[in-house]
C-alpha cells in the first residue's frame, strides 16, 4: 500500500476528506462530439451543399423517368416527363394555361389580401393590448382548427358558387392562424424597449406607430410568407369545386379526362408559383428586415 | 418644498404581496450625481422605476420641485443595463427619437444630434445601426439618447453591469465627463461599489427585504477624478466602509431566509 504522499496530486487530494474509496471517473478517448455526419450543425462544404441541393430535385425526377419510362407502369396512372411536357406546351399554346393561371393568382391576391387587412390589426392588437387578447384568444383559438374545406358547401348555400365563396374558403382558412401569428409577432417586443420609450416621451400612440410597429414587421412579414403557402394549397381545394376557371378546376377536368399528363403538368406550374410567390416574400423580408440579427 | 427630486415615505407592495421597497426618503439636489448601491433584492431597480414613472408607489410620494411623478417622460429619462436602442434607427435616429416627439425644426434637431454624438464620441458611427455597435458603444447611444430631452434626471439602471472590466473603467471616465458637460442630475443605481463611490458625489445604501435606506454618505473625493483616485487612501477608506454596509445589510438579509 502506498502512502498518501507517493499519490498523484489529483489523488492525494482525494485522499483527504473522506473521498478515499471513490474509485476513478471513468475517462473516455476523445468522445468526437463535433465530428461525424451526425454531429448536429456541423458545417458541411459548399460543394456538398449544392450536390445535396442538385439531388434533392434530381432523384425525384430521375425515379419519376425510370419509373414512366420502364414500361412496367400504365402511362395513365404516371406519364412520361415527355408526354408531361407536351400537354403543358399543348395547355400553354391554346391559352387555357394563363386564364386558369391567371385566375387562381387573382382569387389568392384578393382572398389574402382580404385575410390581410382582418388579420393584421386583430394580430396587432392581440399583441399589444391585454384587453385585446383576452377578449379574441379563445375564440379564434378554437375556429382556428375548424378546417376550411369543411366550410365549402356550407359556403355555396351561403354565397352561391360565383367567386365570393371561394373568396370565403380563403379568408377562413389563413385568416386566424395569421392572426395567431402576428400576435405574436408583436407579443415578441421587448417591455423594457417601450418603457425606454417611455421615458423619452412616447405615448401610447407613438409606441405603437414607432416602436412596435416597426420592430414587429419584419415577424408580420413572415407570418404572411408562411400563411401565403396556405392560400395558395387553398384556393386549388376551392376550385375543385364547382369552378368554370382556376388550375384546381383544370386538375378536376383533366381528371374527367383521365388526362393525368396535364394533371402532372399544372402541379408543377403550381409548385413553381407557390416558390416564386415565396422567394419574392423573403426577398421582402430581407430587405425590410435588414436590422434583424 | 425643495428643489429637485424627493422621495418621502415611499413604499412599493407588489400586488402578490412581495413588500419591495418600505419608507423611502430621499432627496436630490439639481445637478447631483446621487449612486444606489445595494445588493440584489434591495429594490434599486424598482426604486429607479418609481422615479422614472413606470411603477406607481404604494405609500408615500415622488416629486420633482413639489410636483408629484405621475408618469414616464421625457424629463426623466431611464438607461437599463441593456441599453434598448432602436435596432432598426441608426444611431444618429435613435439620438433623434425623443426630440422628434417634441416637435422642432430638422435642422434644429440634427443640430442637436450632432451635438450629443460629439459628446459621447460615436460622429463616425451616425449612420451606423445599433447591431453593428459593441456594448459600451450601444450604451453611450442610450445615454446620449436620453440626454437629447433635456431630462431634469438621468436614470441610469445598472448601465455598464453588462461589459468589460475595461469598457466599463472607460465608460466610468465617459459618464464623470458627461455630467460634468451637461450638468444632469443624474440617479444610477448599481451594486458595484467601487463604481459608486467613484462616480457619485454620495452613495446611498440600501438595505434589503423591505429594501429602506441604511446609509447615506457623501463622496469626498476631488472632482477632477481619474483612475488613479482609486488607489487613495480617502477612496479606500470610502469604498471599504460602503462595501461593509452593502455586506452587512446583504447578510442580516440572506440570514433571515428560511432554509
Amino acid at each position: 500500500m502506498s502512502t498518501v504522499d507517493e499519490l498523484p496530486p489529483a489523488a492525494r487530494a482525494r485522499e483527504t476528506r473522506g473521498r478515499a474509496d471513490w474509485p476513478e471517473l471513468p475517462r473516455h478517448p476523445a468522445r468526437r462530439a463535433r465530428a461525424g455526419w451526425l454531429a448536429p450543425r456541423r458545417e458541411i462544404s459548399p460543394a456538398a451543399r449544392w450536390t445535396l441541393r442538385a439531388l434533392s430535385l434530381l432523384v425525384p425526377l430521375a425515379v419519376w423517368v425510370a419509373l414512366s419510362t420502364s414500361g412496367r407502369v400504365d402511362p395513365t396512372f404516371l406519364p412520361t416527363p415527355a408526354a408531361t411536357w407536351d400537354a403543358w406546351w399543348e395547355m400553354a399554346r391554346s391559352g387555357e394555361l394563363w386564364t386558369d393561371t391567371a385566375a387562381s393568382v387573382r382569387r389568392v391576391l384578393l382572398g389574402f389580401g382580404l385575410a390581410l387587412l382582418i388579420s393584421v390589426p386583430l394580430g396587432f392588437a392581440m399583441g399589444t393590448w391585454r384587453w385585446a387578447l383576452a377578449a379574441l384568444e379563445p375564440i379564434i383559438g378554437l375556429v382556428r382548427y375548424w378546417p376550411a374545406g369543411a366550410f365549402i358547401p356550407l359556403l355555396i348555400i351561403w354565397l352561391g358558387l360565383g367567386e365570393s365563396s371561394k373568396l370565403a374558403v380563403l379568408v377562413i382558412g389563413v385568416v386566424f392562424f395569421n392572426t395567431l401569428m402576428v400576435a405574436e409577432a408583436v407579443r415578441r417586443v421587448p417591455q423594457r424597449l417601450l418603457e425606454a420609450s417611455m421615458t423619452l416621451g412616447a405615448t401610447p400612440g407613438v409606441l405603437v406607430r414607432k416602436v412596435i410597429f416597426p420592430y414587429a414587421l419584419p415577424g408580420i412579414i413572415d407570418a404572411a410568407r408562411v400563411n401565403s403557402a396556405a392560400a395558395w394549397n387553398l384556393v386549388v381545394i376551392a376550385e375543385l369545386f364547382a369552378a368554370t376557371s382556376g388550375l384546381g378546376y383544370r386538375i378536376v377536368r383533366s381528371g374527367r379526362f383521365l388526362q393525368t399528363d396535364r394533371i402532372f403538368a399544372v402541379l408543377i406550374v403550381i409548385g413553381v408559383i407557390g416558390i416564386l410567390m415565396d422567394v419574392g416574400l423573403r426577398l421582402l423580408r430581407d430587405r425590410i428586415g435588414r436590422w434583424t440579427p | 418644498m425643495s428643489a429637485g427630486l424627493e422621495l418621502a415615505g415611499v413604499g412599493k407592495t407588489f400586488p402578490g404581496g412581495a413588500r419591495v421597497l418600505e419608507g423611502i426618503d430621499l432627496s436630490v439636489a439639481p445637478g447631483e450625481f446621487v449612486c444606489v448601491a445595494g445588493a440584489s433584492g434591495s429594490g434599486k431597480s424598482t426604486l429607479l422605476n418609481l422615479v422614472a414613472g413606470l411603477l406607481e408607489p404604494t405609500g408615500g410620494t415622488v416629486t420633482w420641485d413639489g410636483r408629484p411623478v405621475t408618469g414616464p417622460g421625457p424629463d426623466r429619462g431611464l438607461v437599463c443595463q441593456t441599453g434598448e436602442l432602436f435596432p432598426w434607427r441608426t444611431v444618429a435616429a435613435n439620438v433623434a427619437f425623443g426630440l422628434e416627439l417634441l416637435r422642432i425644426s430638422r435642422a434644429e434637431r440634427a443640430r442637436r444630434v450632432r451635438w450629443y454624438l460629439e459628446e459621447v464620441g460615436l460622429t463616425a458611427y451616425a449612420d451606423a445601426l445599433p447591431g453593428s455597435l459593441s456594448g459600451g458603444q450601444r450604451q453611450r447611444v442610450a445615454i446620449a439618447r436620453a440626454l437629447a430631452c433635456e431630462p431634469h434626471v438621468l436614470l441610469l439602471d445598472e448601465p455598464f453591469g453588462a461589459l468589460d472590466v475595461q469598457t466599463k473603467e472607460d465608460m466610468q471616465i465617459f459618464l464623470r465627463q458627461v455630467w460634468r458637460d451637461t450638468g444632469t442630475t443624474v440617479v444610477m443605481v448599481t451594486h458595484d461599489v467601487e463604481e459608486a463611490v467613484f462616480l457619485a458625489g454620495r452613495v446611498v445604501v440600501l438595505a434589503s427585504d423591505p429594501g429602506r435606506v441604511a446609509a447615506d454618505l457623501p463622496v469626498d473625493l476631488p472632482a477632477e477624478r481619474d483612475l488613479a483616485v482609486r488607489r487613495t487612501p480617502e477612496f479606500l477608506a470610502l469604498r471599504t466602509e460602503v462595501e461593509d454596509l452593502v455586506r452587512l445589510h446583504h447578510t442580516a438579509h440572506t440570514a433571515r431566509r428560511p432554509g
